[in-house]
């Protein structure tokens, strides 16, 4: 037992804060591009408008949960189609593992939902409170009137800036203009204000206070990630072999010196709140910020770029003895990469030519076990069947329907003298069919009789077919 | 992934060592904490707010008076009033308009769907189908007639119930105690004879003779049944208790029947017309 000499542990910390300094570079470019667009997307999508024709919806990206369609542009997707959708998730997946096997957390550093909005907050905090020192200077000093404008002044920002998120979440739901007019107006459904005010507190409370909480405690991504990763991966990470010992510039004119300056800019840039130079930490979500602030200061000091850089731990080696990084390509082609992509692209393409060749017929049948076969009292056997007709246009239409036998059997359709059904515009409709055979038919005293149940349009002719069977009179 | 992380100067240890390997002190975040201890004081309202502690008999109630029961009953009192005007549309109109208005027409299907399965469906089965002894519904041969008025009347008085003395009522002897058994067997090979089906045709002779002196009064003739009485088509294919020579001939001798009670008094009237209106719809319906 050693000795206990560590000061008593502490089971809770509290949070430390984070001011990240403002910094300017390629990455942090990328990055305020990435935000600026994914924003937009997320803000402006709803409103879009794409006339359908009168009975449809005009809004481009609509998810109606009410109808159970999904309207995506031109295309629009019924539940039994849902495969489009989870084929659009299986492929958000494998893409996923493809950048996270070719470049670390990329997602979590540029793309995800909670840095994207963090970093729009840091960047209003800047605007109103100053950069680093003036925010840490603004964090100790007392509660002043000065403070309290400051602080209510960010607030009242980051709180239309979640207001206006939580509200661009309910417009993919509802058509986007008569809701807003609606909840302006205090009328809208309950659900709506409900889902308002919590993503609104959720946005206003994870941008503005949790921040790096989220992605170190509360999101299983990181772990995640973290396995799909392995030794080609090209990571933000120190090249330590240059960079140490480090020492204040100046100070020490030693030929062992190495490159780095001990000048904290990779530290006071990152949103995270972690040192890089301590090696690869859960933490870095690869913003690459800390490569933008180094790369400033290499530069000042006239060293050459990459103190901190992408490297792959494959490389560590060579590049320790000597040898200039290899070319990012390299890091990215290879063959897991490559698998990734293709199924990315075979995925891609079986969901495109399923949607190339859909019908926007869609029948099918189920018949009627309880009972099985109906005797009628000049001996006739009948089944019953409940067809289910799918029109997906946007007007109604008439389909005629007729079987297809070797045997004589006779259709009837119930509460109508021909064969023909109106399906309602963009609906599933529900119609009971009977199948009749005549004493002396064949299929009358036949056990299981297979049928084929045809479908037709009878304006433009498109045909749809299920396959059903019929019962008869079993002795 | 390109070093081994370092310790970070500022963690210690918890004093703790196992074989060498001692443990990092990396302390959960404060808010953390406080969000479990918020979970407990959550938990602990929540079991005053709702109904939980158990008791002897039954459970705390609750401060809030939650209970799924008086939720259900409020909903159920919500349909009720809902569909009350559609009920009093059902009962006001004539039976054959209701399925023409398509409103009352789907409440009707819909509201006699739902009571055939909670009344009817333990005789005629869920699918109306029925079964020995229990008319099939689906078919299109009625002993008291298949029109919406009859299926109501029979659905309302029922068959051969001795409370409702407006129930149908069909009675045939027990011609076991009349005929002789070689009687009943002539008798037997008629009623195959006339629905068409293999006979023994000397004996089919006799009966036919049989036939005309006792059955023809209520089957007819022909022994095509008579609706007015409930006396079944005895020519057709269908039959309520087996076709076979052993069927019948014990049908003769014991006069089997039926007995379906009267509903008036267990169903509104609302209801009475939805089932019946379901039961017409089933492919039966004259
Ligand atoms: S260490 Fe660098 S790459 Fe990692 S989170 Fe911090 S700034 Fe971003
Ligand atoms: S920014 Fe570069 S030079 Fe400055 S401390 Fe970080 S690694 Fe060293």
């Amino acid at each position: 037992m050693s000795q206990i000499e560590t000061p008593e542990p502490q089971l809770y910390a509290k949070r430390e804060p984070i001011f990240p300094r403002r910094v300017k570079g390629r990455f942090r470019n990328l990055k305020w591009w990435i935000m600026g667009v994914t924003l937009a997307i997320y803000y402006i999508t709803p409103w879009l408008r794409w006339d359908r024709g009168p009975n449809l919806p005009d809004q481009a990206v609509l998810v109606d949960l009410a109808n159970r369609r999904f309207f995506m542009f031109w295309i629009e997707i019924w539940p039994q189609e849902f495969y489009f959708v989870a084929g659009l998730l299986i492929m958000a997946g494998l893409g996923l593992f493809l950048f996270t096997s070719a470049l670390g957390r990329v997602w979590c550093g540029y793309a995800c939902p909670q840095t994207v909005w963090t970093d729009l907050f840091i960047l209003v905090e800047r605007w109103i409170e100053g950069d680093r020192n003036a925010r840490v200077r603004l964090w100790n000093d007392r509660w002043s009137l000065r403070k309290w404008r400051l602080r209510l002044f960010k607030w009242a920002v980051w709180l239309l800036i979640a207001v206006a998120t939580g509200g661009a979440w309910v417009f993919y739901f509802a058509d986007a203009p008569t809701l807003l007019a609606d909840m302006l107006a205090g009328q809208a459904a309950l659900v709506a204000y409900i889902s308002v005010a919590v993503l609104t507190a959720t946005t206003f409370f994870f941008g503005g206070f949790f921040r790096e909480q989220i992605c170190i405690y509360a999101c299983p991504w990181p772990r995640i990630q973290a396995a799909m990763m392995d030794e080609d991966t090209l990571t933000v990470a120190y090249r330590d072999w240059r960079g140490e010992p480090r020492g204040k510039l100046r100070t020490i004119d030693n030929a062992d010196q190495g490159d780095c300056i001990d000048c904290m800019a990779c530290v006071n840039v990152c949103p995270m709140g972690i040192d890089i130079r301590n090696g690869q930490q859960m933490e870095c979500i690869t913003c690459a910020l800390c490569i933008d602030a180094c790369d400033e200061v290499m530069d000042r000091i006239d060293k050459p770029r990459g103190l901190i850089g992408y490297l792959a731990a494959t490389d560590e080696a060579a590049e320790r003895a000597g040898t200039p990084p290899r070319k990012v390509w390299k890091h990215i082609f290879r063959p897991r990469t490559v698998a990734y992509t293709l199924i990315w692209g075979a995925i891609g393409l079986g969901l495109l030519v399923a949607l190339f060749i859909r019908s926007d017929i869609d029948v099918s049948v189920a018949q009627i076990r309880n009972p099985v076969s109906v005797v009628l009292s000049d001996g006739a056997v009948r089944n019953a069947y409940d067809v289910r007709l799918k029109n997906m246009q946007g007007e109604a239409r008439t389909f005629r329907i007729s079987i297809d036998t070797d045997d004589v059997l006779r259709l009837s359709i119930e509460g109508s003298e021909g064969l023909s059904v109106v399906v309602p515009p963009d609906s599933t409709y529900n119609q009971r069919m009977y199948i009749t055979a005549r004493p002396q038919d064949a299929a009358a005293s036949t056990a299981r009789t297979a049928l084929r149940l045809w479908v037709e349009d009878v304006q433009s002719g498109d045909r749809a077919y299920a396959d059903s069977a019929f019962n008869g009179r079993v002795q | 992934m390109a070093r081994k992380p370092e310790k970070k100067p500022d963690v210690g240890t918890t004093g703790h060592e196992w074989d060498g390997i001692e443990e990092l002190n990396n302390p959960l975040p404060r808010w953390w904490l406080w969000s479990f201890y918020a979970t407990i004081v959550w938990a602990l309202l929540y079991t005053v707010a709702y109904p939980a502690w158990p008791l002897i008999s039954g459970a705390t109630p609750g401060v809030l008076g939650y209970s799924s029961r008086a939720e259900l009953a409020a909903d159920i009192a919500a349909f009720d009033a809902e569909n009350a005007p559609l009920e009093a549309r059902l009962v006001s109109l004539e039976l054959d308009q209701i399925a023409d208005d398509p409103e009352v027409g789907n409440f009707a299907r819909a509201g006699g769907a739902a009571v055939f399965r909670t009344v009817c469906a333990q005789c005629h089965g869920a699918g109306a189908g029925g079964a020995p002894g229990f008319p099939n519904l689906l078919d299109d041969d009625w002993l008291w007639g298949g029109d919406l008025n009859a299926i109501y009347t029979t659905i309302k008085n029922g068959i051969r119930d001795e409370a409702d003395p407006d129930a149908r009522f069909s009675q045939m002897p027990a011609f076991g105690e009349f005929l002789t058994r070689d009687e009943i067997r002539a008798l037997t090979q008629h009623v195959l004879n006339i629905s068409g089906q293999e006979n023994d045709s000397t004996l089919a002779a006799t009966g036919a003779e049989l036939f005309a002196d006792n059955c023809a009064s209520c089957h007819g003739s022909a022994g095509t049944g008579d609706r007015e009485q409930g006396a079944p088509n005895l020519t057709d294919a269908i039959w309520l208790w087996g076709n076979t020579p052993e069927a019948i001939a014990t049908t003769i001798t014991n006069a089997r029947f039926g007995v379906m009670p009267s509903w008036q008094s267990r169903l509104t009237e609302a209801q009475i017309r939805q089932v019946a209106v379901f039961v017409h719809q089933q492919g039966g319906g004259e």
